[in-house]
């Protein structure tokens, strides 16, 4: 499986991380690597299978519409490396 | 006597005699994190002075008889996952170095219930992404048994803080291999429960459908309790399992005769280090002396397994890691000119190579064009393996298998070469990819005395069953008594 | 121009009214201080996981029902993955190829008759939070108050052909959802906003044209001037030999344009795929016959009700059926005062002058049926007059309690005593000796004005037809 630059830095923008020019050829490897490793999947015998999401089988697992107010509000707050009047700061978007 | 050599069932015993109090414990405990911390680095953060106050409390109490339990006030170890309200809870990442936590993850509630003392958070490889914790971002953690070898990973703090005795038992997590695998590596017992039976609330998530906690201990006996201690049903996990709670001290007995254990020819084939696979077939000889019927099964589904395994927590994980994002939490960059650029930078700069790595390869996945070539496909996988272990499980009560092909490696000797770190997973994915419960217990030693890991595979929820196995084989084998790690430099 | 047709499709968001969040217990209520109604849960804290509210799942099973749609018996939640500060945890959980209901669809009155709008689907989702402008410092502040808020999207097929069809469609759905009391509907609250996709087509082709997209519009009057102003655009543009881009545009109030919010560099790929967390949602037959049996009577079949029971004229039958705030609002204070004419009368004239008046919503109206009832019957007895009604009513707005308590807290009470009238009537007629010459020379008129100086004398609480024939008699013997 051949990936290419552009692809590698289509790939990293969506995921909002940033590669370096001279790191764009180590991760182009390693992920060929890892996919031809991983296109093992595509000789199993599976045609026709479902998939299965999860290892709990389980379906309807709901909740109770009933408030339950979380106490330690101050304490969601601190970890914010900027905040003012109790929001969250960050640089303007429209 | 050294205190910090006893099983945590020893210890209980001890505190019902009243021949040694919590305080007691605690402080041998400490003593032993003094002197051996610093060779073994398995810590992230240490809570000596709480963890001395909080024994201290426990005692009193027991004395007043407000606390009946014996459990209560044993110390623990926490991997750096679990979040622990008011203590750091870093993931080993330089994305959470200073992050507090503002509730408990249920299983903490559970364990502040009983009254055990957290001593404090253990290493591992970042995001729980990695088998050797030399993806942590603050210290490489060193096995005991030979402190030039990783202890594996990603548990591999709680494995080896249990395995040189700086605590008595540890929580683990294991996605892919990051319980059995290090206590395999360290010479110790871990359980990677069926998935729901532990709740994940609160374990900060690497591959949703893939991960639990588990106990890390040095005997099974412990294993079994502390699992008492950590499961049941909860409300605030949806994958948590609503079945009833068991005693999984109760099936703990010698007597294995007519038990079926399942081998899997193709587990014992290429790629296995022929150490491992000697002391692997040993034990096979061992149960059929303690007279279990040893049943040749076939498990065609190794590779496939570790394929979907690779895809599907990838997948997962560069979807779960987006929240770390320098906004609400974690660490932001300091110089940025719009949003898109403190999303970049933070999340670059807090990462580690590594996870970025897995984000990346999960990202491309689950990408247009990839997705049901790669993400699809694998979960078609994980239905065929559940199929196969489904088949397996009409022949035999629990699969043995080795936990991993080697024992521990070398610091440093796999780290450029991630794919050859990934392989290492083969035996253990399997029991995530189909959410199944195994047990890694120690069955020998190599030539350079390197512990070797054996793993046994349970049916869904018959965690009672491969304790019972474990247990039989380990009181036959008295690994403890015979092999201690020796802090070889 | 007009051999265009426009092509519009629509995606309804709608904030349900539960009373927790889709899968945290925070509250929902609307205007709290910043972070204050947040967990760790819907604030995307490490570790935490959603667990789906029941109540969630039941409403959008009754939009589902009450829009013909079929209800899907294997349902999951999928994640759509993308990075916003209002998303805390970068994914939305959401429904991508199961969603709870599928293949629906509403009437609409429209000039060439009924016409039926396809829905295409019904999923439920999570709401993000809101995102505020830093007055200080310039920058924006985030507050995850309504992060978690469910919501469910309501996905029409390109059927609508007009910005008039899709006022009519909004407005149908909008009391339909109000009927079934799933959401609030509050518009300028945002808890009901539309997307909205516009092409258009020269008629008689069959492909639709490239369609842009207005997103989280709010008001009735910005959606159908964005429209006509786009599909206008959009005509222009192919005429002058041009092309659509695909793209999601900006609706300016301001400047009564749409802008492009283009950026090339972010293009998107949600990367769905199942949310792990979550189980699937697999509904019995007994839980979709349960709603179904329990969901109350609906706009239509009200409308029709009105109009072969109480003979309503299809104008008034439509204002009130489109309501049910003003439905039920009929039906209670007919039942009391078993007069639903003049009922539909105060409905359909004075309070839906007043509402608009006071750009209120018949959700808004402050006083109950029975006080409405109570009014109507007052003035059935003969105790004020229709005029001093207004005044009533215009007090029920203002300060509601029990109308007899108004007419007699301000003296409102009509004067009807015999001996009364007649004093009043004498009095009159001495002081206008000229009206009494007219009516004697045949100028019916003079009764009538004699009658308004009587009321203007009493400020309207004389019995007026007490009036006219005592004024009657009067005349005649003179």
């Amino acid at each position: 499986m051949k990936v290419s630059k552009e692809e590698i830095l289509h790939i990293a923008n969506l995921a909002n991380l940033e590669i370096n020019e001279n790191e764009i050829d180590k991760y182009c490897k390693n992920l060929e690597e890892i996919l031809d490793f991983a296109d093992i999947v595509n000789k199993a015998p599976v045609e026709e299978m479902n998939i299965t999401i999860g290892a709990n089988q389980e379906k309807n697992v709901f909740r109770k519409d009933e408030i339950e107010v979380f106490e330690d509000n101050e304490m969601l707050m601190q970890n914010a490396p900027a905040k003012s009047r109790n929001m969250f700061e960050i640089p303007k978007v429209l | 006597m050294d205190i910090t050599n006893l099983t945590v069932h020893e210890l209980m015993e001890k505190l019902q005699n009243k021949d040694l109090t919590s305080t007691e414990i605690t402080k041998a405990y400490i003593n032993k994190i003094d002197k051996k911390e610093e060779d073994v680095k398995a810590f992230v953060t240490l809570l000596k002075e709480e963890a001395l106050k909080q024994a201290e409390q426990i005692d009193k109490k027991r004395e007043n008889k407000e606390i009946e339990s014996n459990v209560a006030g044993i110390p623990i170890g926490i991997k750096d996952n679990i979040c622990t309200k008011g203590v750091k809870t870093t993931c080993s990442s330089h994305m959470l170095e200073n992050f507090i936590s503002p509730y408990d993850a249920t299983v903490m509630e559970k364990i502040n219930n009983e009254n055990l003392i957290n001593l404090g958070k253990l290493n591992m490889d970042e995001f729980a992404m990695g088998g050797s914790t030399e993806y942590s971002y603050f210290k490489k953690t060193s096995n005991p048994w030979n402190l030039n070898k990783v202890p594996g990973g990603s548990s591999g703090g709680s494995a080896a803080a249990v395995a040189s005795n700086m605590v008595p038992w540890a929580l683990g997590s294991d996605t892919g291999g990051s319980i059995r695998q290090p206590a395999s590596f360290c010479g110790v017992v871990g359980l990677k429960p069926t998935y729901g039976l532990v709740s994940r609330y609160g374990l900060v998530a690497f591959a949703s459908s893939l991960d639990q906690i588990g106990p890390i201990t040095k005997d099974v006996e412990d294993s079994a309790i502390l699992l008492n201690l950590i499961t049941g049903h909860d409300k605030k996990d949806s994958t948590s399992a609503n079945i009833e709670k068991k005693d999984y001290t109760l099936n703990l007995k010698n007597n294995i005769k007519g038990k079926k254990i399942g081998v899997p020819k193709e587990f014992l084939g290429e790629g296995i280090n022929k150490e491992v696979k000697e002391n692997i077939e040993k034990a096979i000889e061992r149960y059929k002396n303690l007279g279990a019927e040893i049943v040749d099964i076939s498990l065609d589904i190794a590779n496939y397994s570790l394929a979907t395994y690779y895809i599907i927590a990838c997948a997962e994980a560069s979807s779960n890691l987006g929240r770390f994002d320098g906004i609400r939490y974690g660490y932001r960059t300091k110089e940025f000119k719009d949003l898109k650029d403190l999303y970049k930078k933070s999340r670059s700069e807090g990462f580690g190579e590594e996870v970025k790595r897995r984000i990346i390869l999960g990202t491309y996945v689950l990408s247009s064009g990839y997705y049901d070539a790669y993400y699809k496909k694998a979960q078609q996988v994980r239905t065929l393996v559940m199929k196969e272990f489904k088949k397996a499980f009409d022949k035999c009560d629990v699969i043995l298998t080795p936990t991993a092909p080697t024992v521990a490696f070398d610091i440093g000797s796999k780290t450029n070469n991630p794919l050859e770190m990934y392989l290492a997973d083969i035996y253990t994915v399997s029991v995530n990819v189909a959410g199944l419960p195994g047990i890694s217990i120690p069955c020998g030693v190599d030539k350079e005395g390197m512990p070797i890991g054996m793993q046994l595979i349970g049916n869904k929820f018959e965690e009672d069953k491969i304790l019972n196995l474990a247990y039989a084989f380990e009181q036959d084998m008295k690994f403890r008594e015979k092999y201690k790690p020796e802090f070889k430099k | 121009m007009s051999d265009y047709e426009v092509v519009i499709g629509l995606e309804v968001h709608a904030e349900l009214s539960t009373k927790t969040k889709i899968f945290c217990s925070c509250p929902t209520s609307f205007g709290s201080e910043p972070n204050t109604q947040v967990c760790p849960v819907c604030m995307g804290m490490p570790g935490t996981l959603p667990v789906l509210n029941e109540k969630v799942v039941e409403y959008a099973v009754k939009a589902g029902l009450a829009t013909n749609c079929g209800i899907s018996k294997d349902s999951k939640n999928d994640r759509k993955n993308y990075f916003y500060p209002d998303t805390p945890r970068a994914y939305q959980i959401t429904q991508d190829d199961k969603p709870l209901c599928e293949n629906g669809y509403i009437e609409i009155d429209t000039n060439e008759g009924k016409k039926k709008v396809r829905i295409l689907r019904i999923h439920i989702e999570d709401d993000a939070g809101k995102l505020n402008h830093d007055e200080l410092r310039g920058g924006s502040l985030v507050d995850l108050n309504r992060a978690g808020v469910p919501l469910i999207e309501i996905v029409s097929e390109p059927d609508l052909r007009s910005a008039k069809e899709v006022e009519e469609y909004l407005r149908k759905l909008k009391s339909i959802l109000e009927y079934i009391e799933v959401s609030d509907c509050k518009m300028e609250e945002g808890s009901l906003r539309a997307d909205v996709n516009v092409s258009v087509r020269k008629i008689g082709t069959k492909e639709f044209g490239t369609r842009t997209e207005m997103k989280n519009m709010n008001s009735f009057r910005s959606i159908v001037r964005a429209i006509e102003y786009e599909s206008n655009r959009q005509i222009e543009v192919l005429e002058n030999g041009g092309k659509i881009y695909q793209e999601t545009l900006r609706w300016d109030e301001v400047s009564g344009k749409t802008f492009s919010m283009r950026n090339k560099e972010d293009a998107q790929d949600y990367r769905y795929f199942p949310e792990p967390d979550l189980v699937a949602i697999k509904l019995s037959d007994e839980y979709i016959e349960n709603i179904k049996n329990n969901l109350p009577e609906l706009p239509e079949s009200r409308k029709q009700r009105y109009l072969e029971e109480c003979k309503l004229s299809e104008k008034d039958a439509n204002i009130i059926s489109s309501s049910k705030y003003l439905a039920d609002l009929f039906e209670q204070a007919s039942k009391i005062c078993n007069n639903y004419k003049a009922v539909n009368n105060w409905i359909i004239s004075d309070i839906s002058r007043i509402l608009n008046e006071k750009e209120m919503e018949p959700k808004d109206i402050p006083f109950t049926s029975k006080e409405l009832a109570n009014l109507v019957i007052l003035i059935d007895k003969g105790t004020i007059s229709s005029s001093i009604g207004k005044k009533v009513l215009d007090e029920l707005f203002e300060n509601p309690r029990n109308p007899e308590e108004i007419i007699k807290e301000k003296g409102w009470i009509q004067i009807s005593d015999e001996k009364a009238i007649k004093e009043i009537v004498l009095n009159i007629l001495e002081a206008n000796p000229q009206s009494i010459a007219d009516f004697k020379a045949g100028k019916d008129r003079a009764l009538g004005f004699l009658v308004g100086q009587a009321m203007k004398q009493t400020k309207g609480k004389a019995n007026p037809k007490m009036l006219n024939e005592m004024f009657l008699e009067e005349l005649k013997n003179r």
